[in-house]
């Protein structure tokens, strides 16, 4: 019986005159599988702006190619390995860490930066802690070891994930113009290499694997989908493809990840409408009595496919050959158009290339998408006082401090690293960049704003990145993102997709920004809870930080540079404090709905001309008089303000006395989850005011002492020591010990 | 004056000490492949990273490369040889350095900036340095809890080997200050002649202010200004 679905298995037999072999149909199971072929989505990530000045190469290729300036170019890639993860947690997220960190080398960039999204069921279950644990430690062990460092991350908690964690990576990469390749073969002749590991059963099927839900026994059943990584083998292949590029060696690069050999080679061959003749006897493998269709198909970690003029293939042979790493000649592009493949002196494979990839016919999951009113809020009784709900806040695992997860991760290697993780943005100073001190990343979303209002939740979650990176003075450049959902056969989960994605490209049209790559993860649901997880559009953010006149020199050697970028700390006592942007009723999908219980209400919705508002925040940063600079979102002002004091050990005296409505109620402006918010503090409060004319602003106090005070309508609402806020936020850490 | 800084498979801190000492320092460097011959060097760093994935024991497999036999021979007539983080487990495993560097007591990697007490100011490292003095520097290992048995520990003590000590801000050895359970705070030690030195944290992180700090460029400060006077 075949296992491909019999209108596909009809359509392959139709145009091939003749019924697909097992190995074929093998090939075409994972090629055509929605993890490799966006069979249901491509439609409408379609609609997303994918150009700008910048962009050299868009979505489409393993990752996107987006100029910094002059010559000196980034690569970046997002990815998700959320299936893996939870059947083998530090193997599934240690793999889905060298995939991405691949995609970003096949391009001949080198790998400088990693951010890492996590979003698990509640930390309190026993099964999410261990999944937790292992994940994070899967990352580092893999990360730390290729030497990326990890420079921000994001974490969310939510009951639904329990079965089905996600684990999404973004990866950035470093080179001059002049070395980027593509996957796209070049001319029939050339050789075509396998480089890296050996091939072993490891990962098969993974691409089939990673578009189904998961059930119950995937523990036990799955393990065999799960690839085993080796970080050490991964750090070797990116020296030596790095230095075959850099030698003009390399006309076309791919990294083996989903389908294999076949998925990566196939692709390689059609996007240059070459066809490809590959001998399998050739392919180094790792277990004896392989069979053609395992050896097409495993999933084995740290290989590459490198296209090569078959007179630089002794050359590249030598260069593997001094890192110690596998490497043959396994094949040739040919001008026939066919994807032939033989093995011990028989043709095993022998389809048009152009069919077999590209060619999976697209699903008609066509649903109406219907217009969902504001769920009616509902809110139980809530004894607590102000003071205690803040306390609360700073005790969820959604916004107590990571400092547990990010310690694991070495943040400091390529000594690149200005901000460090824990910030709104982490920021990586780019040498030899004129004009340019650097780049800024942020990176996630926001799934209970998106639960309730899937448009406004994704368009605010790209406007949150955006104000991350504007918090440390950085323009966005590139849009990546992961689109995690459940079945999308399912109407209410496809209207969330849809209209998560009509969100981001409007909010990525508004800021001029494109979506430059991602991918899309659907099924993510589990038998064993009976959930899928909530809407999950993770957004990776990259912006640049432009050189400001200001710097000094205070070091004795002169190649020090200093560039003032706000923390999100408190820093000076006298500072004053400035709130930037209008604060509404908005507590729909917040995390004080949240903690209490409450449904519905409404959901943050971006403001008219987030733009502008963007624009002013960089300008009031770039008067370089700005010590502190911090994006409100999770838990709402009254959580900002207590994250400033805690990070800066100081406190302050606030008064909010008539922000947003004057009927607002005392806890809405304190938790209220607008966008478009930021708070900054001062020493030269009319440098800083000056530039906020155009946007809503007021001062609203002063940094100092060891309390945070904050009132309202002179009435005292929140008066708390540090030392109370600081042991608020323990939670994880205590958890892990 | 030129330097080597050694690569073996698996370093990942190579280009971040050759961007110190060639470019931030100015003293020409050279990236040497561990399967390539020593040439003549004033003075050789062995970087951080996972040499061979650190399996079997960090640094364990590349201690007992051909290289290391040139390093020792180097080491033996006085020139400067500076381990950090896994190049330290690799002075250790190879025989140059006394002790052990076992799993951190909370077995987890873990990366973050210490203070650090300098013990020794007569070694080729540490002259640009005052005695006493605290110092800032990151730290990121899973490995780097140090070990030596009381015999070797109190020889240690009474000839000085130990250069550097993790302390609290005000220079105090305590055990909330000890990121890995190191015995008695150990963060770096020297050999008897004060020419090789191995280190868990991280000078080349810690030597452009743009970075959060520029105290460990003194260390490259002081190697190469010993290697001039020699």
């Amino acid at each position: 019986m075949s296992l491909l679905p019999p209108t596909d298995l009809e359509t392959i037999t139709k145009r091939l005159n003749r019924p697909p072999n097992p190995v074929e149909e093998g090939c075409f199971l994972n090629l055509w599988s929605e993890h490799c072929s966006y069979r249901s989505s491509a439609k409408h990530l379609r609609t997303f702006p994918t150009e700008s000045d910048r962009v050299i190469i868009g979505p489409g290729d393993d990752a996107a190619i987006v100029r910094l300036k002059g010559d000196l170019v980034l690569a970046i890639g997002m990815e998700s390995h959320n299936h893996p993860s939870y059947v083998d947690p530090y193997n599934g997220a240690a793999t889905g860490v060298g995939g991405i960190v691949r995609d970003i080398l096949s391009m001949g960039t080198r790998p400088i930066a990693l951010m890492d999204l996590l979003y698990f069921g509640m930390p309190d279950q026993p099964k999410n802690l261990y999944l937790f644990e292992h994940v994070v430690e899967g990352i580092a062990g893999y990360g730390n070891c290729i030497g990326v460092p990890v420079v921000r991350g994001e974490t969310f908690f939510h009951d639904a994930y329990s079965g089905n964690p996600l684990v999404n990576v973004v990866c950035v990469g470093l080179a001059h113009e002049e070395n980027i390749v593509t996957a796209t073969a070049q001319r029939a002749g050339d050789a075509l290499i396998l480089m890296g590991s050996t091939t072993g059963r490891d990962g098969l099927g993974g691409a089939s694997f990673a578009s189904r839900d998961l059930s119950e026994d995937s523990e036990a059943e799955d393990r065999s989908s799960v690839q085993i990584g080796d970080p050490f083998t991964e750090k070797l292949v990116i020296e030596a493809v790095l230095e075959a590029i850099e030698s003009g060696y390399v006309l076309a690069c791919r990294d083996l990840g989903a389908a294999g050999l076949v998925g990566a080679s196939a692709e390689m061959g059609a996007k240059g409408n070459l066809g490809l003749h590959i001998d399998l006897d050739r392919v180094p493998l790792r277990e004896s009595e392989m069979t053609p269709y395992e050896i097409l198909i495993a999933e084995s970690q740290e290989r590459m496919v490198l296209e090569v003029d078959p007179s630089d293939a002794e050359s590249v042979l030598a260069i593997a050959e001094k890192y110690d790493l596998n490497c043959s000649v396994i094949g040739e592009f040919t001008d026939d158009g066919q994807y032939l493949v033989e093995f011990e002196g028989g043709v095993v494979v022998d389809l048009p290339i152009n069919f077999l990839s590209g060619g999976a016919p697209a699903r008609k999951s066509e649903h109406e998408i219907q217009e969902v009113g504001v769920a009616e809020e509902k809110i139980p009784e809530i004894r607590d006082d102000l003071a205690t709900s803040v306390l609360k806040l700073m005790a969820s695992p959604n916004i107590a401090p990571k400092e547990w997860v990010y310690r694991q991760y070495d943040h400091e290697v390529q000594i690149r690293t200005v901000v460090k993780p824990g910030d709104d943005s982490g920021v990586l100073r780019i040498e030899g960049a004129s004009g340019i001190f650097g780049i800024a990343l942020s990176c996630g979303c926001n799934p209970a704003h998106i639960t309730l209002d899937p448009y406004n939740g994704a368009a605010g979650s790209v406007l949150e990145n955006a104000m991350n990176l504007a918090c440390k003075g950085a323009r966005p450049i590139a849009i990546v993102n992961c689109l995690n959902f459940g079945d999308p056969e399912d109407s209410t989960i496809y209207r969330q997709f849809a209209e998560s994605v009509r969100g981001i490209g409007d909010m990525a049209q508004t800021l001029s920004v494109p979506v430059v790559g991602g991918n899309v993860s659907f099924y993510n649901e589990s038998d064993e809870f009976g959930t899928a997880i909530p809407p999950t559009p993770s957004i990776g953010m990259v912006g640049i930080v432009e050189e400001r006149g200001t710097q000094t020199q205070t070091s004795s050697h002169a190649h020090t540079h200093t560039h003032q970028i706000p923390g999100t700390r408190f820093a000076d006592a006298g500072d004053t404090i400035i709130l930037v942007g209008a604060t509404a009723d908005e507590l729909g999908g917040s995390e004080y709905h949240s903690i209490y219980g409450c449904s519905g209400g409404r959901v943050p919705a971006p403001p008219a001309d987030p733009q502008r508002l963007i624009g002013t925040v960089i300008g009031a940063i770039d008067t370089g008089c700005v010590t502190s600079a911090h994006d409100i979102s999770n838990g709402g002002i009254a959580v900002a303000l207590s994250e400033m004091a805690r990070e800066g050990n100081i406190g302050a005296t606030i008064d909010l006395t008539g922000i947003g409505d004057w009927d607002l109620p005392h806890h809405a402006t304190l938790f209220s989850e607008s966008h478009g918010r930021v708070i900054l503090a001062t020493p030269a409060p009319d440098a800083v005011l000056g530039r906020l004319r155009d946007i809503p602003h007021r001062t609203i106090g002063t940094v100092g002492g060891d309390e945070l005070i904050i009132g309202i309508g002179g009435d005292r609402v929140v008066a708390l020591p540090l030392r109370r806020i600081r042991d608020a936020g323990e939670e994880i850490t205590r958890m892990m010990r | 004056m030129t330097f080597a800084v050694i690569r073996f498979g698996g370093s990942n801190c190579d280009l971040d000490v050759y961007h110190v000492l060639n470019d931030v320092l100015g003293a020409p460097t050279d990236l040497v492949w561990y399967k390539d011959p020593v040439g003549e060097y004033d003075g050789i760093v062995i970087p951080g990273g996972f040499s061979y994935g650190d399996y079997l024991r960090a640094g364990a497999i590349a201690a007992r490369t051909p290289i290391m036999n040139s390093v020792k021979q180097f080491a033996s007539v006085g020139k400067p040889v500076l381990g950090i983080c896994n190049g330290f487990q690799i002075l250790v495993e190879s025989g140059l350095l006394s002790g052990a560097l076992s799993t951190n007591e909370y077995p987890k990697f873990c990366c973050k900036w210490v203070d650090l007490r300098i013990e020794k100011t007569d070694t080729t490292f540490t002259s640009k340095f005052k005695k006493g003095e605290v110092v800032r520097m990151p730290i990121a290992h899973k490995e780097g809890n140090f070990f030596a048995d009381s015999d070797t520990l109190k020889s240690m003590n009474l000839h000085q080997r130990v250069a550097f000590r993790y302390v609290d801000s005000e220079g105090d050895a305590t055990a909330s200050a000890n990121p890995n359970g190191s015995v008695e705070n150990i963060a770096g030690v020297v050999n008897k002649t004060g020419n090789v030195l191995g280190m868990m944290p991280h000078p080349e992180r810690a030597s452009e202010s743009v970075l959060g700090g520029d105290d460990g460029f003194r260390i490259f400060e002081s190697m190469v200004e010993y290697a001039d006077r020699l």
